[in-house]
């Protein structure tokens, strides 16, 4: 087994945001994010107040109700650490959209400014924070890798996952044709225009099924749920796998 | 009022359609990445025309009245026209005048927005497209289903039917062949027409001069045969300088087609002058407005009036690759559409075009002039909202439920609670992991996709029971 390529000379802390799907749907995400930071000797803060960033409000134009929600949540993080989110999407709502919830010149914009500043996605800070070259972590099925919108294309990440996913030994990582094309999921998109959605899923699915991966990773649940919801419809023998999953995959 | 979301089962159920969308759009944009790919500096000219349209936008009305003063001074008239209807009425007004019976239009969207062909066909005057799938869509009796590639939607079996049925061409599924034909009927139509209407790529200020960006030389045969050339533009069309144009054709030709340059680009200058052998005598400009100096008057909204119209948006989108142009339901489709459309004419008119993406922003990518389209999808959307709870009677059912989802997000004790209860209340819907949930929104999801039921214990949960582990 490789040795982990990272030893922090410092005492680092982080807060953890773990977002309320992965809190209510898949915890085993927030477990994964939770194991691998401890291994690579970060302190890890959580606090149990945290509820969701807004996203779904925003995105479906209701900018009062999210602002209410950011509110809360900017109580929750005011006075936190390194904010770290398993999640391009909410990452994305924090560190692009939250402040423009807020009036130009108030507090609260100040705040969702600074909070948008110490939040990093989790690939991101592995990588661009820690120096991470490898978690450790072990795994011999075929995988590929799926760019979620938000993540790529708000807070332009696609290079830090990929490393990640190689540097995990044994495995057999396989990119898929147009990794860059939406899976179609896109919040209340998926179910105000469901059919569409699930159209655009059925080209991804073809991509993934194209690079016979058994494994399709992304780095936010909600494409996930998505892609998995339309793989177990149509019996097709591929997984969805969340990325900090597959990193976490080393024995504790 | 406009509903996408009523014609998207057909188009995805319209495997003609499907397999046209697959064929042509992945070949465009494979010209589009190879053509883009070519130019080292892309970015750079990319911001560089972005600049140049914040800064025109920004002084509108001193580069139009500038363009105007110009335009005149080469002998050519400038119309100024509101709305669509007045745009019209002087195409009809013109041609009775001078009783011209037959016009020749090159492909203008503009003359889509304003239904010019209606208005023509309803006075008895015969306009004939002369771009090729312009004239495509005509014959079919369609609207185009994309703002460059009218016909898109069609294959070329389906282009051959059309013209064997219309034209009485020979039965042949041979490109040249259609080509051939429509060619012959063009010649005869340019040289008996009187009047050539045309749109406008770029009208240069400092010069007066109109572009247009063409494939087919059926624009130079518009301009230069008939007695009298109507050039219509949306007022955004207007750039300052000569020398910006080095950029803007760069960015609008590998953008559109993936071409280095298309076959032609006619610079025009007014009417035909002394000595001159071809060109047409009356040279008018049509400036419409049309609803865009109301998008003009929002700061962050008036970047949509930057688009040079290059329709790379539409080819990259996920829901346009798969719905086509017809579903939007609207002259301009794809992302641009979807933030023009609603702009141009109302919010309530077309309600759903904010909501027909799924916000992935490939759009924003090889936009050429960095029109941020999925945010301006958001503003609209918080303005459809804003609207739609202001006019009605009662609280919309949506809106409940966000200010229900808020008051829950907002405590966490609240959230704690509703987690616990629907895993209790789960149970009656639960079979093999799976939920299923007879109703709105969720029925919309089990359609197509498993639902996940939730697992026994929350994130927060396990958390905090491994934390009290020694």
């Amino acid at each position: 087994m490789s040795a982990v390529s990272c030893q922090l000379s410092v005492a680092m802390k982080v807060s953890l945001f773990v977002t309320c799907l992965v809190d209510q749907l898949f915890p085993q995400v927030g477990l994964s994010t939770v194991k691998i930071l401890k291994k690579l000797g970060v302190e890890v803060e959580f606090d149990v107040r945290q509820t969701c960033c807004g996203q779904p409000a925003f995105n479906t134009g209701y900018v009062e109700e999210a602002a209410r929600v950011a509110r809360h949540f900017l109580e929750v993080y005011n006075d936190s650490a390194q904010i770290v989110v398993p999640s391009g999407s909410c990452c994305a709502m924090i560190k692009v959209f939250l402040p423009q919830l807020f009036p130009e010149g108030s507090t609260e914009r100040r705040r969702a400014k600074e909070i948008a500043e110490r939040t990093l996605e989790l690939s991101d800070f592995l990588i661009s924070v820690l120096g991470v070259k490898s978690t450790g972590a072990r795994f011999r099925e075929p995988v590929t890798y799926h760019d979620s919108c938000h993540l790529l294309r708000e807070l332009g990440i696609s290079s830090q996952p990929r490393r990640l996913i190689r540097a995990v030994e044994d495995i057999d990582f396989r990119e898929m044709e147009n990794p860059e094309r939406c899976c179609g999921f896109g919040g209340t998109f998926s179910v105000k225009f469901a059919d569409v959605s699930a159209a655009i899923g059925e080209d991804k699915v073809q991509c993934v099924r194209n690079t016979g991966a058994r494994y399709v990773i992304a780095n936010d649940v909600s494409c996930l749920m998505h892609i998995e919801g339309l793989l177990r419809r149509n019996q097709v023998p591929v997984r969805t796998m969340h990325l900090a999953e597959l990193l976490a995959k080393f024995d504790d | 009022m406009i509903r996408i979301s009523a014609n998207t089962q057909a188009a995805l159920a319209d495997q003609k359609l499907q397999r046209n969308l697959r064929q042509t759009l992945s070949k465009t944009l494979h010209s589009r990445n190879e053509a883009v790919s070519d130019v080292p500096n892309w970015e750079e000219l990319r911001q560089y025309a972005r600049d140049v349209k914040t800064h025109t936008l920004s002084r509108l009305a001193d580069y139009l009245l500038e363009l105007e003063g110009k335009v005149s001074e080469q002998g050519g008239r400038v119309i100024w026209a509101e709305t669509g209807q007045e745009a019209v009425q002087f195409v009809l007004d013109l041609a009775h005048e001078k009783r011209v019976a037959k016009i020749v239009k090159g492909k203008s969207m503009l003359s889509e927005e304003i239904h010019l062909n209606e208005s023509l066909e309803r006075a008895q005057i015969e306009a004939v497209e002369t771009d090729l799938g312009e004239y495509i869509v005509q014959l079919a009796t369609e609207a185009p289903s994309h703002i460059i590639a009218p016909a898109l939607h069609k294959s070329r079996g389906e282009i051959a039917d059309l013209f064997v049925a219309k034209l009485g061409m020979a039965p042949s599924q041979d490109a040249v062949e259609i080509t051939k034909t429509a060619r012959k009927l063009m010649r005869e139509h340019f040289l008996t027409a009187r009047i050539g209407i045309t749109g406008v790529n770029f009208a240069v200020a400092e010069t007066g001069t109109i572009v247009i960006v063409e494939n087919e030389a059926n624009v130079r045969l518009s301009v230069s045969v008939p007695e009298i050339h109507i050039a219509l533009m949306g007022i955004e069309k207007v750039i300052p300088r000569t020398s910006d144009l080095a950029v803007f054709l760069k960015l609008l030709v590998r953008s559109a087609t993936g071409q280095t340059m298309s076959s032609y680009v006619n610079f025009l200058n007014g009417p035909r002058r002394n000595g001159e052998l071809d060109g047409p005598r009356e040279f008018y400009l049509v400036l419409l407005d049309n609803g865009r100096s109301k998008i003009l008057a929002d700061d962050f909204l008036r970047q949509t009036l930057a688009c040079i119209r290059c329709g790379a948006c539409l080819n990259v989108c996920p829901v346009y690759q798969r719905i086509g142009g017809h579903a939007y339901g609207s002259t301009y489709q794809g992302p641009i559409g979807a933030i023009l459309t609603p702009q141009l004419r109302s919010l309530e008119e077309a309600p759903e075009h904010a909501y027909a993406s799924s916000l992935c922003g490939a759009c924003y990518e090889v936009c050429p002039v960095k029109i941020e389209i999925p945010h301006i999808l958001l503003r609209l959307r918080e303005k459809v909202q804003g609207e739609k709870n202001q006019k009605a009677a009662h609280l919309p059912f949506e809106k409940l439920a966000m200010q229900v989802w808020a008051w829950v997000m907002c405590s966490p004790s609240r959230y704690a609670r509703l987690g616990r209860w629907l895993r209790i209340l789960q149970k009656n819907f639960e079979e093999n992991g799976k939920l299923k949930l007879p109703f709105p929104p969720f029925n919309r999801w089990i359609k197509h996709r498993d639902l996940p039921a939730l697992p026994a214990r929350s994130f927060k949960e396990l958390y905090s029971s491994s934390e009290k582990q020694p």
